[in-house]
């Protein structure tokens, strides 16, 4: 105890250990959907080792790059497995951000006085977002090169200045062994901005506590000694809940990695197994799966006097309209479990629309599929837009005083 | 709750099916990469008819060995016509330059191809190869149109030649069939291709075989560890309610 007591004096161990783990006190009720954000962690760390480790193989050259992940996949010890821990982990970590974000959307996490925690949140996604656009440059493959083209042109269609904001991101007037280099360099920085982003997040939700499926404030309602009567403890219940949560992931994650790595094209894309090639486009450039459903609605959106920017204003926009979700619900209540018919309908709609904008993504364009991806951008926006009006006509239900089973 | 995770699940359903191929019907390549005696065959037809022009440069010869149930004798005796060091990889001596002077195009290394276009796509690209005075070699692929390579394999397959029929005034490949024949039959032809298949298969991930065998052990210590971690989770929430 002593040895303790000898760091307590010179760091708050203790007091670190008890305000976020042993009493800090989370709502009893979470569900399933509460899992997402220590999976998310744990995949954040997971990415970061696996990459140092790939990164220690890798060659960030034109030339080098292709054959660099082969000789990992091949030569280096484990290297197959360091590999597709990282390119499974990729798709894994949206796949759980997703989820993180649809359990916000579900329950009103967004709501005061979470409001800030939910901005850091979309921070966190954007860069998130970015990390994983530069990290797929590096196999050096066709739909590296293609989908690294497609998107950085975005930046050109810019009025005045997308020409040379182009050039200045790529360092040069194509995809080219100068881009590769600096997109290794940032693939390599921005995961620890992000690890920083995370923290900053959690301190965010230590200070207002965590929201739970019924929408409840705990704090409101404490015992004698002012311990919510609706909370537990994180530590040891959530974090031995979260241990099984975990196991449960990894199940799922190692059937992926050791028996569908490629997972049908959409975690690795085929046309990624040919080096790039400068000279040769591919027939249909795809992203993967997790931009798809933005960039549908960058190609939903027509061109106005030849000029792609619209639809790109359109994709960023999809992007950064998340920020203002907490002050666009004006319901009295936070959670979908005492909101109406009305806001389930639209909530479900929404989930379908995300996920039919994500397939037309991955699909070369016809007119059919090219309205419906205007009618379904139409509908992501309607979503966001019309919240304040929809969210006020619901008939909600009554909340319960106490958190339910 | 249930409803809404189940409704999320099926919703996904369409895009994971999806499947991804061209126009051209494609047989199933049906290989098995953990069938030793198919991929050693295999590797005997890569070398032999493959690796006068193709490379598999990330292929290592050794490895290549070790992994089909050959010794370094036996893989240097057979399979290795172009260097003597063993830990070599599967390169080839023909200039690019060169290539693209005879062929047009510089043949593709074949490392990886199998997971570029798909077992399936091989497969049936080797068996079709049809009679076309008007190319070059005198041979056009259905699979692969205009592709700048001969028949490599007529000797084996024999000659095929195309029957066509009229669809909307249009004439149309409706299947090839056996001219002249090679040394071998259809079924014994289609074997061998599948044979080839299976080892590009295998060159295009060495690892996939012991992969999926190591696969099983991860997820029955992942499945015991998840019980014990669920019912340490019993355990801890016995007392809240």
């Amino acid at each position: 105890m002593s040895m303790l007591n000898w760091i307590d004096e010179r760091f708050p161990l203790t007091k670190v250990w008890n305000e976020h783990l042993a009493e800090y006190y989370a709502p009893r009720n979470f569900n399933f959907w509460y899992f997402m954000g220590s999976l998310a962690m744990l995949v954040l760390v997971m990415q970061i080792f696996t990459g140092v480790w790939l990164a220690m193989s890798y060659k960030p050259d034109a030339d080098l790059a292709f054959g660099s992940v082969e000789y990992i996949m091949r030569d280096v010890d484990w290297g197959w497995l360091i590999r597709y821990m990282h390119s499974t982990g990729a798709s894994a970590f949206f796949i759980v951000i997703y989820l993180h974000m649809f359990r916000g959307l579900m329950y009103g996490s967004y709501r005061k006085p979470r409001e800030l925690l939910w901005v850091i949140g979309v921070v966190v996604y954007l860069v998130m977002m970015a990390t994983a656009f530069m990290g797929y440059l590096l196999p050096w493959g066709q739909m590296s090169y293609w989908g690294a083209q497609v998107i950085v042109n975005l930046f050109s269609a810019v009025p005045f200045v997308g020409e040379e904001l182009g050039v200045w991101i790529r360092g040069d007037y194509v995809i080219s062994d100068v881009t590769l280099n600096r997109f290794f360099a940032l693939h390599f920085l921005l995961p620890f901005i992000l690890a920083a982003l995370v923290f900053v997040h959690i301190v965010a939700l230590h200070r207002v506590g965590s929201n739970n499926p019924d929408g409840i404030e705990i704090k409101e309602n404490k015992d004698e000694n002012g311990i919510p009567k609706d909370g537990i403890p994180f530590h040891p219940y959530y974090s031995v809940k979260d241990i099984a949560g975990i196991a449960g992931f990894l199940f799922l994650f190692a059937a992926a990695l050791f028996y569908a790595p490629e997972m049908g094209g959409y975690f690795i894309e085929h046309p990624n197994f040919e080096p790039a090639n400068p000279l040769k486009t591919p027939d249909h450039i795809a992203p993967v799966w997790y931009f798809t459903p933005f960039y549908a609605i960058l190609r939903a959106v027509p061109s106005i006097a030849g000029s792609a920017f619209p639809g790109v204003i359109a994709m960023f926009g999809s992007i950064l309209i998340m920020f203002f979700l907490p002050w666009l619900d004006r319901s009295p209540v936070k959670s979908v479990r005492y909101k109406g018919g009305l806001y389930k309908v639209i909530l479900g709609l929404f989930v379908i629309d995300f996920i039919m904008l994500g397939y037309l993504g991955v699909k070369p364009t016809t007119d059919l599929y090219k309205l419906m991806a205007q009618i379904g951008t139409a509908y992501y926006f309607a979503f966001f837009l019309l919240m304040p009006i929809y969210s006020k006509m619901d008939k909600t239900k009554p909340v319960p005083e106490r958190v339910t089973k | 709750m249930k409803k809404l995770i189940l409704a999320f699940l099926l919703a996904t359903v369409p895009v994971l099916s999806m499947a991804a191929g061209g126009g051209v019907h494609l047989d199933d390549a049906d290989v098995d990469v953990t069938d030793t005696e198919s991929l050693q065959r295999g590797a005997k037809y890569f070398v032999n008819y493959c690796m006068g022009c193709h490379s598999a440069k990330y292929q290592r010869y050794n490895r290549m060995g070790r992994d089909l149930g050959l010794t370094d004798e036996e893989v240097k005796e057979n399979l290795m016509f172009t260097t003597e060091n063993i830990g070599d990889t599967m390169t080839i001596a023909m200039k690019p330059a060169d290539a693209e002077k005879w062929f047009g195009v510089i043949p593709p290394d074949l490392s990886v191809t199998a997971r570029s276009r798909g077992v399936d796509w091989i497969y049936t690209y080797l068996r079709s190869f049809y009679v076309d005075e008007s190319k070059p070699f005198g041979v056009n692929n259905l699979v692969f149109p205009d592709v700048g390579m001969p028949h490599v394999m007529w000797g084996m397959q024999g000659v095929q030649k195309a029957v066509y029929k009229e669809v909307d005034g249009k004439k149309v490949v409706e299947r090839l069939e056996i001219a002249e024949p090679g040394s071998m039959n259809t079924e014994e032809f289609d074997g061998a291709m599948r044979d080839l298949t299976a080892f590009l298969s295998y060159v295009g991930e060495p690892i996939q075989a012991k992969r999926r065998a190591m696969g099983k052990w991860v997820l029955l210590f992942i499945g015991v560890f998840f019980i014990l971690a669920y019912l340490l989770k019993k355990e801890y929430w016995k007392d809240i309610h």
